[in-house]
């Protein structure tokens, strides 16, 4: 609890984002600009590297990542946005190097999926509470046993009269 | 000779797993007492076979015998005795030997501590669970034999991958294994079950504690392999949704639906069949992880190196196993009775909803694996289904999840009030809204997901903790220590369980969202100020390893002026086979982790003059420890109810004992 | 029979199938995105300047688009030991009569020209691609790869090490390029 607590407050007196100073050297892959760099760098984690297999493009140290690398930060640095800069990958290497599928007709079922699921698995639940209660209802007493059950009533308030 | 001896070993645990699959299954239909008992010794005698047969493949390893292919591939003679022995499983055709030996051992232990099971339950269980073994050695005497020699032999081997030369991952396997074909006896109940056309909360009594054992195994398989992950790969990221991942991933999802929709079984005796279906669906999602894992047919960062035909005999196998008990399922259900009814609101809703989050959880992952294979087999588009997709349709589910959770542990069985568990909740409730916001408007505007989620995490800790005081009677009267005394173990189980889960969800929540990293250059003298920590460069050697060289980097940390500590990563070169590995440095406190790698060195201008500079990476992992602890305190929940003596494996035995016992004392 | 008890089972089938299905697929080759596309505009500098191109340029997408034809566009380094081994069945093509133009892929011009000095150069001209930005233009991700361009169009590309038993593909694939070439005129 107390860890917690003492979270909380470190989260206060701290602030969480601590600017990070950047290094002075010059890096000459990476862009001065420190907007620009971040906005690369989001693009980035975007592309799958294509010799890697699943990973980033960001968490490759694969030359051919490095490559994409730079042209991502080339085409940011010339003034392309996201969605131009992916278009271009994609006109290249196809919808396989985005990470992320785009929503389109192959891949409706799949971002639609967690939805269906959750829907089928609620109307099986649904149908199977419905029948058990059906079964387990207690069943109304037919004509015979109704009359049976009124004399057996009957007789016994007879005999506590007596 | 010891490696052919190994060999035929595996052939004679072969005949006895056909007599074992057999004969007993003949005898349990008939009500022959005699060939069912045959169940347990041959049980145990295929173990001793199997064992031996590993053995002989370890010592080959340890006497670094290169006429034996297997050992040529993945070992080398200078390797450090650990790595010879992981050597053994860090290949298909050695862990099918360990799968193998696994399987065995589950039978064994049943065969053991199943004495109190009924005669006709324990010879089926043992039967199929010699079934299962059979497909295995088949597949060890087949497509992939470790014991093949190879002639003329090399003097030396082409060693184990040096990413793979770790304490992490040398032990990861083996837990991993012993979590998938845990899932094996709670198949093989499961089946027997339906051959019995029975299930009661007898038969959950007896299930649950597998499925248990399963699940603590795969738990710790899977934090040793995120783990191993997160420092060895040197980029800091402990899970990546990759496909091997979620093979593992999948079948504790649906283990842990398992164990709870077991306790309703055993408290309430409904959702019988769906418990069915569960413990077979947690076993064929440990052979389909196998599948994916070894065919081939999805791209991996993991996989094993591939064969075709090898995957065409899993998934015969595969097809087999799970086809065969499908279908069981589907003529025998009916034979199953029908469960007692329950309020909307209650225990069994609660944890009926539970099942269906985590089932649902597991379908989309299941889905987002595969959609890959399944696109390309239909229209042959290629398309990648990487993190961000699980990210943004698996990690949403678990909220509901979690705060039905928090609910749920106060709720009775068959009917509950809501009114007064809300009562007792509400100020959690506000307490954990209030938490959230207050995170909320300390941090950036776009992280209102992070803030829910710790908002949620925090909820369910502080309900765990009500839940665990309302049932010890805090604030009563009466002696706490006796109060806490009289739990049963089980409560401690649940409570540690979530517990470990909530301070799980916090740490990745934190780790996620709130780490910071620096990648870049840097020469000697250089600091950088990340985390609220101070990193000094202060420079760095070169080094020689017993088969490899390094570059190693020293870091000074400080802390407002004072130094915390001194961090040497280095970078290794290992020259058999040539690869280059990254050993982070970490320091680690409640807060974060600050996680330093450090690269070749390379030499720049600056100011025209040669300049020697390294690259490095460091990363403040926000809250990073808390993951492991939580899977830690998950862990010890496990194990908690694990020795509750309702579950307890032995159980049936000491009362067994306890009987004979009393019998010679003439009683 | 109730459809409640056989949906795991039938869901079991169509996962099998695609399994199975699945062996037979190769999810490591990606598919280029150029196929039946123009070829993306290219001008490389020459690895050397020959008699054929005494301007300096290697590689130019709008000379071979200009002059048309069956073209075969082949991207390999000297660094890369799957390309020596595709070596000969370059110079096989060669001798079949077959204008390859290579393309030097993040190599030194030196290393390149050894390769061809070494080994014998099946190629017409060599544009050097000193970056791998021309390969990123042409989705390129591992050398070698070869494309077929037939009159400044994509046709076809072959991932990888075209080996003995892929000549035949290559060649059929040529040969019905070079009919349907002939038929056009």
């Amino acid at each position: 609890m107390k860890i917690i607590f003492r979270t909380i407050l470190f989260v206060f007196l701290m602030g969480f984002i601590t600017p990070i100073a950047y290094s002075e050297i010059f890096d000459p892959d990476k862009l001065k600009d420190e907007v620009l760099e971040e906005k690369s760098q989001e693009i980035m984690k975007k592309l799958r590297c294509l010799v890697c297999q699943n990973q980033s493009i960001v968490d490759s140290d694969a030359g051919h990542a490095k490559d994409l690398r730079n042209i991502v930060r080339q085409r940011v640095k010339a003034g392309d946005n996201e969605g131009q800069i992916l278009d271009y990958m994609t006109s290249r290497y196809g919808d396989w190097v985005l990470l992320q599928p785009p929503f389109m007709a192959a891949t409706a079922l799949l971002w639609l999926s967690p939805i269906i699921l959750l829907a089928f698995g609620v109307f099986i639940i649904l149908r199977h509470q419905k029948k058990l209660k059906k079964i387990s209802a207690p069943q109304n007493l037919s004509q015979d046993e109704q009359d049976q059950l009124k004399k057996i009533l009957d007789q016994k308030n007879n005999l506590e009269e007596e | 000779m010891i490696v052919e001896y190994g060999h035929l070993a595996v052939a004679l645990a072969l005949s006895l797993a056909l007599v074992q699959a057999i004969i007993p299954m003949f005898g349990a239909y008939h009500g022959n007492v005699r060939l069912m008992r045959l169940a347990r010794p041959v049980a145990i005698g295929q173990l001793l076979f199997v064992s031996f047969s590993f053995g002989a493949l370890i010592y080959a390893y340890l006497g670094s015998d290169f006429s034996v292919v297997n050992i040529v591939k993945n070992s080398h003679s200078l390797k450090p005795l650990l790595y010879k022995i992981s050597g053994l499983w860090s290949n298909h055709e050695g862990s099918l030997l360990l799968w193998a030996l696994i399987i065995a051992l589950f039978g064994a232990l049943v065969a053991i501590f199943g004495r109190g099971l009924p005669l006709s339950l324990q010879s089926r269980v043992l039967s199929i669970q010699a079934m299962i073994g059979v497909g295995f050695y088949l597949f060890l005497l087949t497509t992939s034999n470790p014991f093949l020699r190879i002639f003329p032999f090399p003097d030396e081997g082409r060693g184990l991958n040096p990413l793979l030369q770790d304490p992490g991952l040398a032990f990861h396997p083996p837990f991993l294994y012993l979590g998938y074909v845990g899932l094996s006896v709670s198949f093989s109940f499961a089946v027997a079950a339906l051959i019995e056309g029975k299930v009661d909360a007898a038969w959950a009594r007896w299930v649950r504690p597998w499925a248990l054992l399963a699940w603590v195994f795969l738990t710790i398989g899977i934090v040793l392999g995120s783990w191993w992950a997160y420092y060895e790969l040197g980029w800091g990221g402990w899970w990546a949704w990759d496909p091997v991942e979620n093979a593992s991933f999948m079948p504790w999802l649906v283990c842990t639906a398992l164990i709870h929709s077991a306790i309703v079984v055993e408290k309430r005796e409904t959702l019988k069949s769906w418990t069915i279906l569960l413990a077979l669906t947690a076993f064929s999602f440990s052979l389909l992880g196998t599948f994916i894992v070894r065919s081939g047919v999805l791209t991996s960062v993991h996989a094993f190196a591939t064969d075709p035909e090898r995957g065409i005999f899993i998934l015969g196998f595969l097809g087999a196993v799970i086809g065969g008990s499908l279908l069981l399922y589907a003529l025998r259900v009916d034979k199953i009775e029908k469960g007692s009814i329950f309020a909307p609101i209650s225990r069994e809703t609660g944890l009926l909803i539970n099942n269906l989050l985590l089932c649902t959880g597991v379908a989309v992952v299941f889905f987002g694996t595969l959609y890959p294979l399944l696109l390309d087999a239909m229209t042959g588009d290629k398309i990648s289904v990487g993190a961000p997709f699980f990210n943004k349709t698996f990690v949403p589910l678990m909220m509901p999840l979690i705060f039905i959770m928090g609910f749920a542990i106060q709720l009775n069985w068959k009917r509950a009030d809501i009114k007064a568990v809300a009562s007792r909740l509400k100020f959690i409730f506000g307490a954990s809204v209030l938490a959230a916001v207050m995170i909320f408007y300390t941090m950036d505007t776009d992280n209102f997901m992070a803030a829910l989620w710790f908002g949620l995490g925090l909820w369910l800790v502080l309900a765990t903790f009500a839940d665990l005081f309302k049932r010890i009677g805090l604030g009563k009267s009466g002696n706490l220590l006796n109060k806490i005394k009289r739990q049963p173990r089980a409560t401690w189980g649940m409570f540690f369980g979530h517990l470990g889960f909530a301070i799980a969800v916090l740490g990745m929540t934190g780790t996620s969202n709130l780490s910071q990293e620096f990648q870049n250059i840097m020469a000697r003298g250089q600091k950088i100020d990340i985390g609220g920590y101070e990193v000094t460069f202060e420079g760095a050697k070169a080094e020689v390893g017993a088969n490899y060289t390094a570059v190693r980097g020293l870091f000074t940390v400080r802390e407002g002026g004072e130094i915390l500590t001194k961090l040497e990563p280095a970078t290794r070169t290992y020259i058999t086979p040539y690869q280059s590995t990254t050993e982070a440095a970490l320091y680690t406190a409640l807060r974060g982790d600050l996680f330093i790698v450090i690269s070749e060195e390379q030499e720049i201008l600056i100011d025209t003059k040669k300049t020697s500079v390294f690259g490095v990476r460091i990363y403040h992992k926000f809250m990073q420890v808390w993951l492991w602890i939580g899977m830690i305190i998950m862990v010890v929940g496990g194990l908690f109810s694990l020795s509750d003596r309702r579950f307890r494996i032995g159980v049936p035995l000491k009362s067994l004992f306890a009987k004979k016992n009393k019998i010679r004392a003439g009683e | 029979m109730n459809l409640r008890k056989i949906i795991p089972l039938l869901v079991f089938a169509v996962l099998f199938a695609f399994l199975f299905r699945g062996l037979s697929l190769k999810p490591r080759v990606i598919p280029s995105v150029l196929i039946d596309k123009p070829m993306p505009q290219t001008v490389l500098p020459a690895l050397m300047v020959s008699e054929i191109s005494k301007t300096g340029i290697g590689f130019s997408t709008d000379q071979i688009t200009a002059k048309g034809g069956l073209v075969l566009v082949n991207f390999y380094a000297s660094w890369c030991p799957p390309c020596r081994i595709e070596h000969p069945a370059l110079l096989r093509l060669q001798k079949l009569g077959y204008k390859i133009y290579g393309i030097a892929y993040k190599d030194k011009p030196e290393d390149a020209q050894n390769f061809v000095d070494n080994l014998g150069n099946p190629y017409v001209n060599i544009g050097v691609d000193l970056k791998g930005k021309a390969g990123v233009d042409w989705g390129v991700y591992a050398v070698p790869e070869t494309f077929v361009i037939l009159n400044g169009r994509v046709i076809y590309k072959h991932f990888g090490v075209i080996h003995e038993q892929d000549m035949e593909d290559i060649e059929a694939l040529l040969d019905k390029a070079k009919t349907s070439q002939q038929e056009k005129k």
